[in-house]
C-alpha cells in the first residue's frame, strides 16, 4: 500500500511536471499546445546530448536544454502560432499538431530512431528508506522542482509587471490591449517560460524513465494534458495536483483492479470527476455572460 | 463492454453460421516447430561464408524424404531484379523498420557487387507501422514493378499486405513479422523470423530442460501483438509442463513506462524468473527498476530483447545474468557475422540488432535461392519478368527440401511449405557486457 | 422571396456536394477503364471514401453542434470490429458479398450508435475543453478495451474473454475472431469503390437533410447562444444528443467499410492520432463546411502517398504543408484574395446568365 502511494506519486510528479507548463500555457494564451510534449523530448535529447557527448555536468546540461527549448519555443511561437492569432482556437490546435508532427520527424532526422538511454545524473544521491519502501533519488528532485516551480509561476503571475499582464491578457485580450499591454510580447513570454518548464520536465522525465526516442514527448503529453484538466486546466496547483492524483491513480488500478485495464480505469475515474465536478478539481467556475 | 456483449449477441442472433474459409485459427500450432531446445550453443555458423550455397548437405526439417536432387546444369542468373521493402521508417516504430532496411541495403550492396550480371534495385518505402500505409506502400511498389519484397517488417501490416500480394501473385520474404498469421494460407509469403508460438514453445521447454526456475511471473505488453502471441504459447506450454506461473502482469504502449506494481507482484508472489517477451527498450526499464527495488530474479527474454547491449548509454552491468533466445549474436566470431556487423558499423555507426540482421538475411536467401534455380533449371534472367513468374520460381525453391540457406540469423535455414523457417534458436546468456552461448 | 432564395442556396451546396462525389466517382472509373489508374491511386479508393464520411461526421458534431471530439476514432472502432464480428459470422448464412458488407455496415453503424448514446448523455453535459477530454477519454478506453477483447466462435456459439485466447475455452473446431491485440485476422475484404461511393451519397443526404431541417437549425441556434436557445425553448440536450449520435452512427459505418476492405483490423489503428487526423481534416477544410471536409479529407490522405519520393523526408514536408495551409487559410491577406476571385467569378456567371 504505501510502496504502490510512493510508486503512484513518483509517477505522477513526472505527469505533474509536464502539466504545469501544458497549464501555463493554456491559461494565458488560451491554446491547448499539443506539441508541449514534443518540446519535452528537445529537452531531453540536447541533455543527452550535452552529457554524453560534450561531456557537460548535469547542471550545465539542464542549463543549456533550458535555453534550447525556450529559443525553440519562442521560434515556434513567431513562425507557426503567431500568424494564427486572431483565428479560432481549433486552427492553433490543427497548428500545434503540425509543429508536433514536425517535432518528431526531425528529431528522427537528427537523432534517428534508435533508442538512447538516458544518463543517470541522480547517481551519487542516496535513496531514501521510508518504511522499507525505497524512494529513488529522481523521484524526491521531480516532487521538489514541482512545488518550487508551482510556487515560483504564482509568485510570477500574481507579483511581476510581466505575470499580472499575462493575467491581464488571459482575462480579456481587448481590454489588456486598452491597458497598454503588449499582447504579443506577452504571449511569446508564456511560450518562453513554457518551454523552458519542458526542457526541466524532459530531463526529469528521462531521468526517471530513461529511454530517448522520437516518440518519448508523445505519450506523456497526453497524460499530463489529462491531468492539467483532471486538476482544472489553467490552474497551477491544479496541474501539481492533477498530475499526481493520475499517477496514483494508475499505480492504484494496476495494482488493485488490472494491469490490462490500468488506462481504461485512469480514464474512467477522469470522467467520473469530470461529470461531478464539470471544471477540474481546482479549476474555476466559467461564469455564462448572457 | 457492455456495447461489446450487445455486438455479440447482435451478431450471434444474426444466423452465426459456422466459419468457413475465412480465418485460420491463430492458436493453431504449426506442425513443425522446429528443435524446442535451445542448448545447441550460440555462432555455430563457424566457417560458413557467404557465397556458398551447399544445397546437398542439407536434410534439416526436411519433410520430403523422397525428394532427390536434380542434378545442376550449370545455368546463370542474370538481370535485375526489382526489390521492395516495406517497414516503418518514421514513427513510434521507426526503429525496426530501419534496423531492417540498413541490414537489406548493405546485402544488396555485396550483391551487387559480386557481378555486374546481376543487379538488386532496392526501393524501400514507409509504412509508420500501419496497415493502411503498408498497403499504400506496396500498391506504390505495384507501381515501380516490383518483383519481390523483402518485408515487412511488423506483424499487423504484413498479414494486410501479404494477403494483397497473395492475391497478386507476389513473393514475400518477411525479415521480422513473426505471427502465424502472417503466414497461414498464403503460398507466395515466408518468413526469416521464428514464429510466435515457436518462441513461447520453446523457452518454456528450455526452462524446464534446465531447470531454470520452479515459479515464473511473466511481464507481457498487452497492446502488442507480438508479444501477446509468445505469452499465449508460452502459458499453455507452462501449463503442460508443470511450470508454475505464478504472476501474469501486462503493459501497453500508453503505460511503458513505471513497472513498480508489475515487479512488486511478481515479487510478493515469489517468482524467481520473470519471463520477459517484450522488446528491449521497455525491457531496459524493466531491469533499471527491479535492480533499484533490490530484486533479483532471473530473466528470460526471447528475441525481441536483442539489442539491449547496444542501446546508447545502457547500462550493460543491469543485463549481467539475463537469459535469451535469439538467431543472432553480434559478438559470434564467425566471418559472415564479422563482416555484417564492422560493415554495419562503418555505414551507420551502429552495432546491427536482431532486426537487421534478419534484414541482411532476406536479399541473400532470395538472391541464393534465384540462382539455385537457375543452376538446377538453366540460364535465368530476371529483367522484366512478371512478379507472378519470379513468384512461382522463389515458391518452387523456398518449398524445395534440398535449399538451405546459411545466413547470420542461423545456418542451415530450410523452410517449410507453410512458409515457417527451420532454425535453431539459441540460448545466450548475458556475461560481461556481451552473450555468451549456453 | 428571401426564404427562397436561402432555401435554393443550402439546396445549390447539396447538390453541389452530390455533384462532386459522382464526378469523382466517374472521373476514377473512366481514367480505370484507360489504363492509366496507378496502384496507388486505386488501392486508397476505400479509405479516402472512408475517411471523408468520418470527416462529415465529426463536422456534424464539431461545426454544427459547435462541440470539439478528441475521440472519433473510438466510434470508428466499434463499428470497424462489429462490422467485421458480423461479416465474419454471417460468412456461411449470406454468401453474397454486398449483402453482406450492406448488414456490416448497418450493424457497426448501430452499435457506433448505441455507443454515441451511452457516450454522448454524460459527455455533453460538458463544455469545451472538458467535453474534448472527456471524448478522448472515452476513444482510449475503447482503444485499451478492444485491445483486452477475445472473441471466438464454435458450434456453441460466440465465446468472448477479456483474459487470452486460451480462457476462450473454444472446441477443436472453433475459430477466434477477434485476437486482442492482434484484432481481426484473415478477414475477407468486401469494400467496393462502388459501395463507398453509395454510403457516401447516403451520409451525404442524411446529414444535408438533418442540416437543413428544423433540427438542424434548432443544432445551431444552440451551438451559437445555447443560453437565447434554451430561452426560446429549444431542449438542448436532446438537439445536441441527435447531432452526436448521428455522427457515432455515421463514423461507425464508416469504421465497418473500412476494416472490411483489409485483411487484418488492430485496435491500434483507432487511437488518438487518428481522431487527430480526422479532425486535421474537418478543421482544414473549414468548420461547419461539408464541401470542405470533402475535399480536404480526399486531398490530405493523398498527400502522404505523394510525397513518398522525398522518402526519409516525407513526414517532415507533410508537417510543414499542414503548418503552412493552416497559417495561409487564416491569413486576411489571402482570404481577402480568394473571396475576390469568388465574386468576380459570380458577377461574370451573373453576366452570361
Amino acid at each position: 500500500m504505501l510502496a504502490n502511494l510512493i510508486n503512484g506519486i513518483s509517477l505522477g510528479s513526472v505527469y505533474a511536471i509536464i502539466a504545469l507548463g501544458y497549464t501555463m500555457v493554456y491559461g494565458i494564451a488560451k491554446m491547448l499546445n499539443f506539441a508541449h510534449g514534443d518540446v519535452i523530448m528537445v529537452g531531453g535529447y540536447v541533455a543527452f546530448c550535452s552529457i554524453s557527448y560534450l561531456g557537460w555536468p548535469p547542471i550545465l546540461a539542464v542549463l543549456a536544454s533550458v535555453v534550447v527549448c525556450t529559443i525553440l519555443g519562442i521560434v515556434i511561437e513567431g513562425l507557426a502560432y503567431k500568424p494564427l492569432r486572431n483565428a479560432t482556437s481549433l486552427a492553433v490546435l490543427i497548428t500545434a499538431i503540425g509543429v508536433s508532427y514536425f517535432l518528431q520527424n526531425a528529431a528522427l532526422l537528427i537523432w534517428t530512431s534508435n533508442t538512447k538511454v538516458f544518463p543517470n545524473v541522480f547517481a551519487n544521491l542516496p535513496a531514501i528508506q521510508l518504511g522499507g519502501t525505497q524512494i529513488a533519488p529522481v523521484t524526491v528532485i521531480t516532487v521538489l522542482a514541482n512545488i518550487v516551480i508551482m510556487i515560483a509561476l504564482t509568485l510570477f503571475t500574481s507579483r511581476t509587471k510581466m505575470g499580472k499582464a499575462m493575467r491581464a491578457v488571459s482575462e480579456d485580450k481587448g481590454a489588456a490591449t486598452l491597458m497598454g499591454i503588449n499582447v504579443n510580447r506577452t504571449i511569446s513570454m508564456t511560450f518562453a517560460i513554457g518551454s523552458g518548464l519542458a526542457a526541466i520536465a524532459g530531463v526529469l522525465l528521462c531521468s526517471a524513465y530513461p529511454t530517448l526516442m522520437p516518440t518519448t514527448g508523445a505519450m506523456p503529453g497526453i497524460k499530463a494534458f489529462t491531468a492539467a484538466v483532471f486538476g482544472g486546466i489553467g490552474s497551477i496547483p491544479g496541474a501539481m495536483l492533477g498530475g499526481v492524483l493520475l499517477g496514483v491513480i494508475e499505480i492504484f488500478g494496476k495494482a488493485y483492479v488490472s494491469t490490462q485495464l490500468s488506462d481504461a480505469i485512469v480514464f474512467a475515474v477522469l470522467i467520473i470527476v469530470l461529470l461531478v465536478k464539470p471544471t477540474g478539481l481546482l479549476g474555476h467556475k466559467i461564469r455564462e455572460k448572457v | 463492454m457492455k456495447k461489446k456483449l450487445v455486438t455479440l449477441v447482435l451478431a450471434a442472433t444474426m444466423g452465426v453460421g459456422l466459419m468457413a474459409g475465412c480465418t485460420d485459427a491463430t492458436a493453431d500450432v504449426p506442425a513443425t516447430t522446429g528443435t524446442s531446445d535451445g542448448s545447441e550453443g550460440t555462432a555455430d555458423a563457424g566457417t560458413t561464408d557467404a557465397g556458398s550455397t551447399d544445397a546437398g548437405t542439407t536434410d534439416a526439417g526436411s519433410t520430403d524424404a523422397g525428394a532427390e536432387e536434380q542434378p545442376s546444369t550449370g545455368g546463370k542468373l542474370t538481370g535485375t531484379l526489382n526489390l521492395g521493402m516495406i517497414g516503418p521508417l518514421t514513427g513510434g516504430a521507426a526503429i525496426y523498420g530501419n534496423a531492417v532496411k540498413n541490414g537489406e541495403q548493405i546485402a544488396v550492396d555485396e550483391i551487387n557487387a559480386i557481378s555486374s550480371d546481376f543487379q538488386i534495385a532496392y526501393n524501400p518505402q514507409d509504412d509508420e507501422h500501419d496497415a493502411e500505409k503498408s498497403v499504400n506502400a506496396y500498391n506504390n511498389l505495384k507501381d515501380w514493378n516490383v518483383q519481390v519484397i523483402a518485408g515487412t517488417v511488423t506483424t499487423t501490416p504484413c498479414v494486410a499486405v501479404s494477403a494483397e500480394a497473395n492475391a497478386d501473385g507476389v513473393f514475400m520474404l518477411t525479415p521480422s513479422a513473426s505471427s502465424p498469421d502472417v503466414v497461414n494460407g498464403k503460398d507466395n509469403m515466408f518468413q526469416v523470423c521464428f514464429t510466435d508460438p515457436n518462441q513461447g514453445l520453446a523457452s518454456a521447454q528450455y526452462i524446464v530442460d534446465n531447470s531454470m526456475a520452479t515459479k515464473v511471473a511473466i511481464i507481457y505488453n498487452n497492446s502488442d501483438a507480438y508479444s501477446t502471441g509468445i505469452y499465449q504459447t508460452f502459458n499453455s506450454k507452462a501449463g503442460e509442463l508443470g511450470l508454475e506461473v505464478v504472476s501474469t502482469t501486462t503493459f501497453t504502449d500508453d503505460t511503458a513506462n513505471d513497472f513498480s506494481v508489475q515487479l512488486g507482484e511478481a515479487q510478493s508472489a515469489g517468482a524467481d524468473l520473470i519471463f520477459l517477451p517484450i522488446y528491449y527498450q521497455p525491457a531496459s526499464l524493466i531491469l533499471q527498476q527491479a535492480n533499484n527495488m533490490g530484486y533479483t530474479p532471473k530473466f528470460f527474454g526471447v528475441d525481441g530483447m536483442d539489442g539491449i547491449l547496444t542501446m546508447e548509454g545502457f547500462d550493460t552491468t543491469l543485463a549481467e545474468g539475463v537469459i535469451l533466445l535469439t538467431p543472432f549474436s553480434a559478438d559470434a566470431t564467425d566471418d559472415l557475422t564479422k563482416n555484417f556487423v564492422s560493415k554495419y558499423n562503418s555505414n551507420y555507426g551502429e552495432t546491427p540488432n536482431q532486426f537487421a540482421a534478419d534484414g541482411y538475411d532476406c536479399p541473400y536467401a532470395i538472391y541464393r535461392a534465384l540462382e539455385y534455380y537457375a543452376d538446377k533449371n538453366g540460364d535465368l534472367d530476371v529483367t522484366g519478368k512478371g512478379a507472378d513468374e519470379i513468384c512461382k520460381i522463389l515458391i518452387s525453391v523456398f518449398t524445395d527440401p534440398n535449399f538451405s540457406y546459411d545466413g547470420v540469423t542461423g545456418s542451415d535455414m530450410v523452410w517449410t511449405k507453410n512458409g515457417e523457417v527451420n532454425k535453431a534458436p539459441k540460448a545466450v546468456v548475458i556475461k560481461d557486457g556481451v552473450y555468451v552461448g549456453l | 422571396m428571401e426564404l427562397f432564395k436561402k432555401i435554393k442556396k443550402h439546396t445549390k451546396i447539396s447538390f453541389l456536394n452530390y455533384g462532386i462525389v459522382i464526378a469523382f466517382y466517374f472521373i476514377i472509373q473512366v481514367v480505370a477503364m484507360s489504363g492509366h489508374l496507378t496502384n496507388s491511386l486505386k488501392g486508397q479508393l476505400i479509405p479516402i471514401v472512408s475517411y471523408v464520411i468520418m470527416a462529415l461526421a465529426l463536422n456534424l458534431v464539431v461545426g454544427i453542434s459547435g462541440e470539439l471530439s478528441l475521440g472519433h476514432a473510438g466510434f470508428m472502432s466499434v463499428g470497424a470490429f462489429s462490422g467485421v464480428v458480423v461479416s465474419m459470422s454471417l460468412a456461411d448464412s449470406i454468401p453474397g458479398t454486398g449483402l453482406r458488407l450492406l448488414c456490416a455496415i448497418l450493424v457497426g453503424a448501430l452499435l457506433a450508435g448505441i455507443a454515441g448514446v451511452i457516450i454522448g448523455i454524460p459527455v455533453l453535459r460538458l463544455n469545451g475543453d472538458y467535453l474534448a477530454i472527456v471524448t478522448l477519454a472515452f476513444g482510449e478506453i475503447i482503444k485499451n478495451v478492444l485491445n483486452c477483447l477475445y472473441v471466438g466462435v464454435d458450434g456453441a456459439g460466440i465465446h468472448m474473454s477479456f483474459k487470452d485466447t486460451a480462457s476462450l475455452n473454444l472446441a477443436a473446431d472453433g475459430k477466434i475472431l477477434i485476437n486482442g491485440p492482434m484484432g481481426a485476422t484473415g478477414v475477407t475484404k468486401l469494400s467496393t469503390f462502388m459501395a463507398g461511393t453509395i454510403l457516401l451519397i447516403v451520409v451525404l443526404v442524411i446529414i444535408q437533410n438533418l442540416v437543413n431541417s428544423r433540427t438542424g437549425l434548432a443544432i445551431m441556434a444552440i451551438r451559437d447562444n445555447r443560453i437565447a436557445a434554451e430561452a426560446s425553448g429549444v431542449p438542448v440536450t436532446k438537439h445536441k444528443l441527435i447531432a452526436f449520435v448521428t455522427s457515432a452512427a455515421i463514423a461507425g459505418a464508416a469504421g465497418a467499410l473500412y476494416a472490411l476492405n483489409y485483411s487484418t483490423i488492430a485496435p491500434k489503428k483507432f487511437d488518438f492520432n487518428t481522431s487527430i487526423l480526422v479532425l486535421v481534416f474537418v478543421v482544414l477544410g473549414g468548420i461547419g463546411n461539408m464541401t470542405g471536409s470533402i475535399i480536404a479529407a480526399a486531398l490530405l490522405t493523398i498527400l502522404p502517398e505523394l510525397l513518398r519520393k522525398f522518402a526519409d523526408y516525407r513526414m517532415l514536408i507533410y508537417a510543414i504543408v499542414l503548418i503552412i495551409v493552416m497559417i495561409a487559410t487564416n491569413n486576411e491577406k489571402v482570404r481577402a484574395f480568394v473571396n475576390g476571385i469568388k465574386k468576380k467569378s459570380k458577377k461574370e456567371g451573373a453576366k452570361d446568365e
